[in-house]
């Protein structure tokens, strides 16, 4: 148990929302006491730390706009000099260009579980049961007598 | 956390695929995660000597001697993963292929693997419109929700404990 809790894991925080800024879910984390390290992004955040506290910050900024913020893992940790761009002499890390790639579709596949969320509460209020209201039967009489 | 199943994905640092997996609750199988036991350990830590001398030897278990050393570097890393694969989605003719999945010859010989190991695979066009990205998202959410939600072997194992403490207890 102890050795989980001393394991260190980097996330990438991937924000596509119109909602959320990364420097809103930097200040969200800053406000929380977990002991992680934030990293700002142009594309959202780096969090690194233990993995408990990871995960639950990740989760609570998840949270924020649940369809458009994206996460995943990270192999090395914030500001590794074998990938920061500082200590390498600029341009895009090694890694940035896929990213890059996938952050354009990010807003379609928001949508598309925007429009997934939707349908499930649609089938869910279908489901429930409720009285039938005079309004309703009065059209399914009016049907039933026209034929 | 407890996730119901490991999802193999490809392209196997994809930050959608690994998001979608993640939320639905299933482990995504990921090169990230290998990577970090690379370079977190004590004894790595000046690239490009960032391989040790065991890894081509594991990497020999899924490529032959005369594959490039590229491959079976990558195989040492992406092997594993497929050993533990109990599904996998495959996402065809990605946009881009840099790093580490930066080698075409492993990515036929990974995605061949996946195939020929019997888990269930979705495989799906990578979406270049509104309309592509909702059928991407819907079918890989659908298969994700068709998944099994109990191990087998986790299954197996409660059995065996239950028939050894009926044992006992006669």
């Amino acid at each position: 148990m102890t050795e989980t809790k001393k394991e260190e894991i980097t996330k990438y925080i991937v924000i596509s929302s119109d909602k959320v800024l990364p420097s809103d879910a930097a200040m969200k984390i800053y406000e929380s006491e977990f002991p992680v390290t934030v990293k700002e992004t142009c594309f959202g955040l780096i969090v690194s730390g233990a993995k408990d506290d990871v995960q639950a910050v990740v989760e609570k900024i998840r949270q924020l706009d649940k369809n458009h913020i994206f996460v995943k893992d990270r192999g090395f940790p914030p500001g590794d000099e074998r990938r920061c761009r500082a200590s390498r002499g600029g341009g895009p890390r090694p890694g940035f260009h896929f990213l890059r790639e996938e952050v354009q579709m990010l807003p379609a596949i928001g949508a598309a579980l925007d429009e997934l969320e939707a349908k499930e509460c649609v089938i869910e209020k279908s489901k429930t049961k409720c009285r039938l209201k005079t309004s309703d039967l009065e059209k399914v009489i009016e049907e039933e007598l026209a034929r | 956390m407890s996730f119901l199943a490991k999802v193999f994905i490809y392209p196997i640092n994809s930050l959608i695929l690994a998001d979608l997996v993640e939320r639905f609750g299933h482990k995504p199988l990921t090169m990230m995660n290998q990577i970090r036991g690379k370079v977190t350990s004590l004894s790595l830590d000046s690239p490009p000597i960032n391989i040790t001398p065991e890894d081509p030897k594991l990497g020999l278990k899924y490529a032959a001697i005369e594959v490039p050393a590229g491959v079976r570097g990558r195989m040492a890393l992406i092997g594993p993963l497929i050993e533990q694969t109990e599904a996998a989605i495959i996402v065809e003719n990605p946009p881009t292929d840099f790093g580490c999945v930066g080698c075409n010859r492993t990515n036929e010989l990974t995605k061949y693997l996946v195939r020929s190991k019997g888990v269930p695979v979705l495989e799906v066009k990578y979406p270049e419109s509104d309309e592509e990205a909702r059928d991407f998202v819907t079918k890989i959410v659908e298969f994700l929700e068709s998944l099994p939600k109990e191990k087998p072997e986790e299954d197996e194992k409660a059995k065996e404990n239950e028939s050894a403490e009926q044992e006992d207890k006669e």
